[in-house]
């Protein structure tokens, strides 16, 4: 057989690419789905103790989360909006801002986080054991409902932050936008399941 | 590529230049039927550690008493047969390996719709089997919950469970990127002029299944998960003595694997479907109620993981409810096993080893899904719950159906997939002394599991002797045609005669092709029929 070298062919479909994320999506609600099932048991079970735990949380760093990620769901639409308009420029602020809200989540998921460990309350802590039973689920779904939230948040910024630099280097432009819009849709994505936690932990009291 | 020359030269898959030569060509690869035979070493090199598992278990109940293990290692035994069976060979099996090669053929596609993604789901194959295989010989010795993990033991055994959960968790997460691809694959990667209702049967299953991977699996890979927490931090979502929920785990567990098993067999199902019109030259009969019948399992297999349950604590109405649905699943694998014979009606049957495989799946189905109804209904169930009964009824139709299914699918490709034929003849007396070692194995367990011989119990009262001796001289009898089978097939592929390109008269696509097929499928553009199925 002679020198024959096949390669794939560039093989390029981007309403199949959306369709990926889209499915994608569904898996990662149905992960979370068996959390919030196991959530409505417990609370449903202990519904006093969850009342006076999630008096623990700060409703206001809750709600400036909360308007954060609102805000950066916002500036990753424009995002898109801008490369389709073919502004770069203005593509890169506005990936940049929705990362900026991203990293001012996480510094207030960790001042939340630190301080609840400063006070020896986390899983498997001491203090955790001589709690209420309501308590000690209520706290551990709040870590790891979270945690596995903010875990989701860092794998976004990575994804925003590769989309960033393709815009940068034009492999992101007018013509072919399709990872910038599946990075919006997982951004969307992890911005709707936060809409479900803010309320279910913070506004239960 | 059009440069005006004509016709590409053929070059088959396996003679393909890229940019590495030898295990690394493998191992970078993108082709779907590289990636699908990579998939097929990995699951029966892992299906004969399980047979060689249970072939132990067969031993020991030689006699009662300790045989040749203690209480223990048995354990560990049934729990590592059950995780290596259930994760790593039945749940990706077929899709894995005749889904991938055969899926975008059949539909007369390059390949599937992520090529990289599909080779990275294949290395979290491997990552979580080989975290399941340690799992078996760390410090803290096997797991020893059985493959299901129920809390709260699983929450305190001092084995190695984490290890074992998190490397199911693995498995899930690479079987739901298999679903993931497959969907988008059926939407997308269809050529010109084939429509959903063109699409050969076998497609239809494993899109109805990748519909389940997708959706089924994260449930049970965030349980596995909590399992996790739960040991590491004694959280108590399932332990009672924590004030936690068992029950709540066997439910999360359960919206999961009651589906799994439909991830198991609705491409069996689809296997045979391909394979039965072939060898009766016919029609099949019901192409759209086949079709339609694999979504409305997967649909209605959502809603009955409770009767597994009906022992462990539910309320009455949950139970009968979950009993009415269990039956209503039945319906659409009736409906499946009526066409199926009716395609055979008046068809000029050729018996060959496929057939004969298929015929096998059918008969060992029918007895497996009957006995499914008894444990369905819930009165028969409490007398029934955990005994050999439902060990021998969950192996007829996991591998009377799948295995079977799956040794089917490899007789009817592996001219496709090789270019080179095995031995005929050779192919049906395996299936032959197979046929009779699964019944020799497996029926005698029916019968001293309504006796009360409880499921995974190394030892028994010595009544049940004769009938585990029996049901052991199966077991041997079973590895004696599985070892001919693979033997056959192995001198096939690698000595066997040159297989013409369509040996047995198919008439699905991937018979148009040149056997094995070059690396894109299709050279040309392949001609679509209306009808998958055009014999007559």
């Amino acid at each position: 057989m002679s020198e024959h070298v096949v390669h794939h062919e560039e093989h390029r479909d981007d309403a199949g690419a959306k369709l990926g994320m889209w499915l994608f999506i569904f898996t990662e609600l149905l992960l979370f789905g068996g959390l919030f099932l196991v959530y409505s048991v417990y609370r449903l079970q202990y519904h006093d103790n969850f009342h006076e735990a999630s008096l623990e949380l700060s409703v206001t760093i809750g709600a400036i989360n909360t308007i954060a990620l609102l805000f950066s769901s916002m500036t990753i639409a424009m995002a898109l909006s801008a490369v389709q308009k073919e502004n770069k420029k203005l593509a890169l602020i506005m990936i940049g801002i929705t990362l900026l809200m991203a990293a001012v989540f996480l510094f207030n998921k960790y001042i939340e986080w630190g301080a609840k460990f400063h006070h020896g309350l986390y899983p498997g802590s001491e203090l955790m054991t001589l709690l209420e039973r309501g308590h000690i689920l209520y706290f551990s779904l709040y870590f790891f409902m979270t945690g596995l939230h903010a875990l989701h948040i860092i794998i976004g910024m990575i994804l925003l932050t590769i989309c960033m630099v393709k815009v940068k280097t034009n492999k992101i432009n007018k013509e072919r936008f399709v990872l910038l819009e599946n990075g919006a849709l997982y951004w969307h994505l992890v911005d709707l399941i936060w809409i479900f936690l803010f309320p279910l932990l913070y506004l239960i009291s | 590529m059009s440069n005006g020359v004509g016709k590409v030269e053929y070059v088959s898959y396996f003679d393909t230049k890229s940019k590495y030569t030898g295990i690394m060509s493998w191992l970078t690869t993108m082709d779907h039927k590289r990636i699908s035979l990579m998939y097929m070493y990995c699951i029966s090199a892992f299906f004969l550690v399980g047979v060689v598992l249970g072939l132990l278990m067969k031993v020991e109940h030689l006699a009662p008493g300790e045989t040749i293990m203690k209480a223990q290692t048995y354990n560990g035994v049934f729990t590592v047969h059950g995780i290596i069976m259930i994760f790593m060979v039945v749940i990706p099996g077929l899709s894995a390996v005749f889904g991938n090669f055969f899926l975008p053929i059949l539909i007369g596609g390059k390949d599937v719709s992520f090529p990289k993604l599909n080779l990275f789901s294949w290395y979290l194959y491997v990552t979580g089997s080989i975290l399941a295989v340690a799992s078996q010989f760390l410090k803290a010795g096997p797991p020893d919950t059985g493959w299901t993990f129920y809390a709260p033991y699983s929450a305190n055994t001092g084995t190695s469970v984490i290890i074992a959960t998190t490397a199911a968790f693995i498995l899930g997460f690479s079987s739901i990127l298999t679903g993931l691809n497959f969907i988008v694959t059926v939407h997308r990667m269809r050529a010109p002029g084939m429509k959903l209702f063109s699409m050969p049967l076998f497609p239809w299953s494993l899109y109805a299944t990748a519909w389940i991977q997708l959706l089924a699996t994260p449930v049970v890979g965030i349980t596995l998960v909590m399992l996790i927490a739960e040991r590491l931090f004694k959280i108590g979502f399932f332990d009672p003595a924590l004030g936690g929920d068992p029950i709540l785990f066997q439910h999360l567990f359960w919206i999961y694997s009651h589906p799994a098993v439909y991830v198991m067999i609705l491409p069996a199902m689809g296997v045979i479907s391909e394979i039965i019109p072939t060898f009766c030259q016919r029609k099949i009969y019901g192409y759209k109620a086949i079709a339609m019948s694999s979504l409305a399992i997967a649909g209605v297999g959502f809603l009955v993981w409770g009767h597994h349950m009906y022992t462990s604590g539910m309320s009455e109405n949950a139970r009968w409810f979950f009993s009415l649905l269990t039956f209503v699943v039945a319906v659409p694998s009736a409906i499946k096993v009526f066409n199926w014979i009716l395609t055979m009606y008046k068809g000029s049957i050729d018996i060959k080893p496929p057939f004969v495989y298929a015929v096998i799946f059918i008969f060992l189905f029918i007895i497996g899904g009957t006995t499914g109804l008894l444990l369905g209904s819930v009165a028969t169930n409490v007398q029934v719950h955990d005994t050999a009964f439902v060990v021998a009824h969950f192996h007829y139709i996991i591998f009377g159906g799948m295995g079977f299914a799956f040794f089917a699918a490899i007789h009817y490709w592996l001219p496709k997939m090789y270019g080179r034929m095995y031995n005929l003849k050779r192919a049906n007396w395996a299936a032959g002394i197979m046929f009779v070692g699964f019944n020799i194995l497996y029926f005698p367990q029916f019968i001293i599991g309504i006796q009360g011989m409880p499921r995974r119990y190394f030892d028994y009262p010595v009544e049940f002797q004769p009938a585990q001796i029996f049901s052991s001289i199966g077991g041997f009898i079973l590895a004696t045609g599985l070892i001919i089978m693979i033997a056959n097939l192995v001198k096939g592929a690698r000595k066997g005669e040159l297989a013409p390109n369509n040996p047995w008269g198919g008439s699905t696509l991937e018979w148009t092709l040149p056997s094995p097929p070059s690396l894109l499928n299709f050279d040309e553009e392949p001609v679509i029929n209306e009808n998958p199925y055009d014999y007559k």
